[in-house]
């Protein structure tokens, strides 16, 4: 995700529970030990509109950093790389038929894919809400 | 104001009887190859067609009409005289499947072409039957993988692209079925050499680029870029996209590339535009000589005198194979062939001399104007970028806006949005053939548009305003793809 990312505006606000990566991907932790993953409201803006989302196939096995996911936006195509490894237990089918659902709403009815982590996530190599408010920052000289 | 379709202009049972076809005998078609309902075509009279088509003919946005900077393309003029000489009736009425006996004056200069895109480039072998750039490209691959293979090194299969890369580049390596390993460029522009050599190893096939890079500047490592991928066993594959800019200066082949292609479309100017026909000649180094594809013109001695042939399978068994049945695009060859003998050995120097400075007169005086070069520290090649991020952010300025405000001002908009790595941009290339009054204006234009929403507060959502068809949403063409007229 990094390519088109550099710089834009950066004014939304960040939900507070969840955690973010330098390729402006967010998780959560669910209560059954799994984690979904989206894109940040800044990605979605870079890209722009949505037109096309290629999910993973379910019981797929993700490496940490292997790509995980393409959106295609009128711009440009974005590999979507997985945070963490593990085995993707659910995939969002609904971005099949309406990628814009991750536009209109990232955090939320636009999650991407929810994975079954092989390890404990080491919230060391993720950032919280205010390091990724600072990373935005930094990107916007 | 749209035109009707030509479908919506038909009336059943109106024709062109002066181009009807003379006879209707279809005895010799066989009953069960002959269809049984009639294909849906459009049905009127000769002035009704030759109407509708040179009316749309006329609203197109072409180099013969209008300044073209689309970066990485380079939209240069083409020349009348090459169109004039590839049509002359001996070499449009060749038959294909004629005897090379027949057709020794379109084999000579085929086979010169050959010998002036080795000259110029600095290989050793040349094929010109790839009929497009990303055909090139694909031979090219291909041609790694073979010499990796026949010399037994088959776990070879990773091929290096800078992030930089033009798309074509990575889809290129899938399709020959290899693994693609991206690296990322520094804030120079330049590969970033740490990340190559930490990407290098037993599994590289190759490393392709572009030189200089999409991004409008000279890899000033490339020596070392070449040792390095050498050192490790990859070869190095050269994408002509911006061959233009070094054209008679430096040789790819000097750099340390094994292979090329070329986009003669773009650097030899035959015509570019509709998606072609256009022309991916590949050129190679020694090494990756005998897997060039074919057709490829040969020179045999007879009695001292020379005589030009097909080179065969058996003449070339390690050939990656057989990319097009004749010659590829010959016509598209032919005008290539007459632009290099007029332009000549010295007039290859000047392209390039002229292109670079065409673009770098352009890029300062975007730059004196107040615009930001993605760039700023780096001489342009043939081609720079700059970025509206902070129009965009500020005004609701975007790079697209602005090519579209263009096109009001009789302009064709850069490249934009490419390279990837440079938020709201435009690729701008002016090419050699254009004079400093096209430039001035151009600047002028584009300056008055941003200005306009620096200080007028205009932001042109609604730009084209005086084209055929407004903004078009692309979103919606793209999410309900409709490409099929039913006939209603």
């Amino acid at each position: 995700m990094q390519d088109i990312l550099n710089g834009d505006e950066n004014m939304s606000e960040l939900p507070g529970d969840l955690l973010y990566t330098k390729e402006h991907e967010w998780l959560r932790k669910e209560n059954d030990g799994s984690v979904t993953v989206g894109i940040t409201d800044h990605a979605q803006s870079a890209l722009g509109d949505l037109v096309y989302v290629e999910l993973p196939e379910i019981d797929q096995e993700l490496d940490a950093e292997g790509e995980m996911a393409v959106v295609e936006s009128v711009k440009a195509a974005s590999d979507v790389y997985a945070p963490i490894a593990g085995v993707v237990v659910e995939v969002n089918e609904e971005l099949s038929d309406d990628p814009e659902k991750i536009n209109a709403d990232p955090y939320g009815d636009g999650w991407i894919v929810r994975i079954q982590p092989s390890a404990d996530v080491d919230d060391a190599d993720l950032m919280s809400p205010d390091d990724y408010q600072s990373f935005l920052d930094d990107l916007d000289d | 104001m749209l035109d009707k379709l030509i479908f919506e202009k038909s009336r059943s049972g109106r024709r062109a009887f002066a181009q009807a076809p003379a006879g209707d005998d279809i005895a010799d078609i066989p009953d069960a190859l002959r269809r049984g309902d009639r294909p849906v075509l459009p049905e009127a009279s000769e002035l009704q067609t030759v109407r509708h088509f040179t009316r749309l003919s006329q609203k197109n946005f072409s180099i013969d009409t209008q300044f073209y900077p689309l970066g990485s393309c380079t939209m240069k003029y083409n020349p009348r005289a090459c169109n004039s000489l590839a049509l002359l009736p001996g070499f449009a009425n060749r038959h294909p499947l004629g005897p090379a006996s027949h057709g020794q004056g379109f084999l000579t200069c085929m086979y010169e072409l050959q010998e002036m895109l080795k000259a110029v480039t600095g290989m050793q072998g040349v094929s010109l039957t790839p009929m497009a750039g990303a055909q090139g490209e694909l031979a090219g691959v291909a041609m790694i993988r073979a010499y990796h293979k026949a010399r037994g090194d088959h776990e070879r299969n990773e091929i290096i692209v800078p992030d930089a890369a033009h798309g074509t580049n990575p889809a290129t390596a899938t399709m020959c079925g290899c693994v693609v390993r991206e690296i990322p460029t520094g804030p120079d522009g330049d590969v970033d050499i740490e990340a190559l050599r930490s990407a290098l190893g037993p599994k590289t096939a190759g490393i392709m680029l572009t030189n200089p890079s999409t991004l409008g500047v000279f890899e000033r490592h490339i020596a070392d870029v070449a040792a390095l991928v050498h050192d490790a066993g990859g070869l190095l594959y050269y994408d002509g996209a911006n061959l233009n800019a070094i054209l008679g200066k430096v040789r790819p082949g000097d750099m340390g590339f094994d292979v090329i292609h070329m986009n003669l479309h773009k650097t030899f100017s035959t015509p570019h535009g509709g998606g072609g026909p256009g022309s991916g000649a590949v050129g190679v180094n020694r090494r990756l000589l005998p897997f060039l594809p074919i057709p490829v013109v040969g020179r045999d001695d007879v009695d001292g005198e020379p005589v030009y042939r097909w080179l065969e399978e058996e003449d070339v068994p390690q050939s990656i194979g057989r990319l097009s049945g004749f010659m590829g695009n010959a016509g598209v060859l032919l005008r290539a062939y007459v632009y290099m003998r007029m332009v000549g050995r010295d007039g290859m120097q000047r392209i390039a001399e002229y292109a670079t400075l065409n673009a770098n007169y352009l890029m300062a005086r975007l730059a004196d104007a107040g615009l930001e070069l993605a760039f700023p520290g780096r001489r342009a090649s043939h081609e720079f970028i700059i970025t509206l991020r902070k129009d965009a952010r500020q005004y609701d300025l975007t790079a697209m806006d602005v090519a579209k405000a263009l096109l009001d001002r009789n302009y064709h908009a850069p490249t934009t949005y490419f390279p990837l790595l440079v938020p709201e941009c435009l690729l701008i290339e002016p090419t050699e053939t254009e004079s400093k009054e096209t430039l001035d204006g151009f600047v002028d234009a584009l300056v008055a548009i941003v200005e306009d929403a620096r200080h007028n507060g205009k932001t042109y959502k609604d730009a084209p305003y005086t084209m055929p068809v407004r903004r078009l949403d692309d979103v919606k063409a793209a999410r309900q793809l409709d490409i099929r007229f039913d006939g209603e």
